[in-house]
């Protein structure tokens, strides 16, 4: 099946364009992290993508590349939708952010660098967002094991 | 307290206690920690169709310098657990506790990184209320409880600071 979406951006970006699928209507591309900023802007400013539905990771261990880091894209003017999914290696998990394009992708970074420990590059405050300062280590992480548990923080003013 | 700390366990302090304690434990107010689902079944408890009013304890304050009793209504996770217990630290005596659903009494099924896996951990506990999320019925029958053993109290027995 041809996507209209997946083969302008195969053609926009012929060499960063890993894969693409399309099930029913559900458009993916795989594309190589250096490449991301680059093709998110392409589908803001293009496009018409407007919209960051939601920007997450998911570990693969033990595969590599390990990470991959996921966005979903919408277009509330044509109402599309479209996923790029990136390959992150654990040894250099750092990834462009997004702010510069998506004001709300500020606290979706904050949430992928608080589970999974990827980094974002030109982030304007890349703190943890949900476990408390202190924390150590990044909970959705495969290897983090299941019934650890931390010390108790005190209570700060 | 004043006299009867000094004439220790007599006919006097006897007296004194069933007086103190019938005041107390018709006259709860609550301070509602109220972190989760089980907010919704605190609520109905308190709404006319089951009416904790009945019972005393129809008075929530959302300060914890004027509550008697904590309810802690919820799922507490690590990152609210020092706040749970600056808020129990702050109440003043004589205090009690209520764990409200199996969240705040053991986590639950939440058996992660995130969650306190009980607030006994952090803060003592007078009465646990099983259920996910416990039925009003439960958390009446919990207070009616809570009032007894409020009744058993002699008014020797606590610390006052
Ligand atoms: S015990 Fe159940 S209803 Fe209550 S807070 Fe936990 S999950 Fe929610």
């Amino acid at each position: 099946m041809t996507s209209y979406l997946l083969d302008t951006l195969k053609s926009r970006f012929p060499e960063a364009v890993l894969e693409t699928h399309a099930f029913r209507g559900d458009e993916t591309a795989l594309i190589k992290k250096e490449a991301l900023l680059q093709a998110a802007a392409f589908l803001r400013q293009e496009l018409g993508f407007d919209m960051l539905m939601d920007l997450t990771a998911a570990d693969y261990l033990p595969r590599e590349p390990r990470f991959e880091l996921v966005c979903h894209f919408y277009s509330t003017t044509h109402n599309y939708r479209l996923r790029l999914k990136c390959p992150v290696e654990a040894h250099d998990a750092a990834v462009d952010s997004l702010t510069p394009l998506w004001a709300g992708a500020n606290w979706f970074e904050r949430e992928v660098y608080d589970m999974f420990g990827i980094k974002f590059n030109g982030h304007p405050d890349l703190r943890r967002i949900l476990m408390y300062d202190g924390f150590e280590g990044h909970p959705l992480r495969k290897d983090y094991p299941l019934k650890k548990r931390q010390p108790r923080m005190l209570h700060k003013d | 307290m004043g006299l009867e700390t000094a004439l220790g366990h007599s006919f006097l302090t006897t007296r004194l206690d069933e007086a103190v304690n019938w005041g107390r434990k018709y006259s709860f107010f609550q301070y509602p920690f109220v972190t989760a689902c089980c907010g919704m079944e605190y609520m109905s408890t308190f709404a006319s169709t089951y009416d904790i009013s009945r019972f005393g304890a129809e008075y929530p304050r959302f300060s914890p310098r004027q509550a008697d009793v904590l309810f802690v209504v919820g799922t507490v996770n690590e990152k609210l657990a020092p706040v749970l217990k600056r808020v129990y630290d702050q109440m003043c005596e004589p205090k009690w506790v209520v764990s409200f659903g199996v969240c705040a009494t053991s986590g639950g099924f939440y058996d992660n990184y995130a969650t306190v896996q009980g607030i006994d951990k952090i803060i003592p506990v007078d009465i646990y209320i099983p259920g996910c999320p416990p039925r009003p019925e439960a958390v009446l029958d919990a207070l009616i409880k809570l009032q007894e053993k409020v009744g058993r109290e002699s008014v020797l027995d606590r610390k006052y600071r």
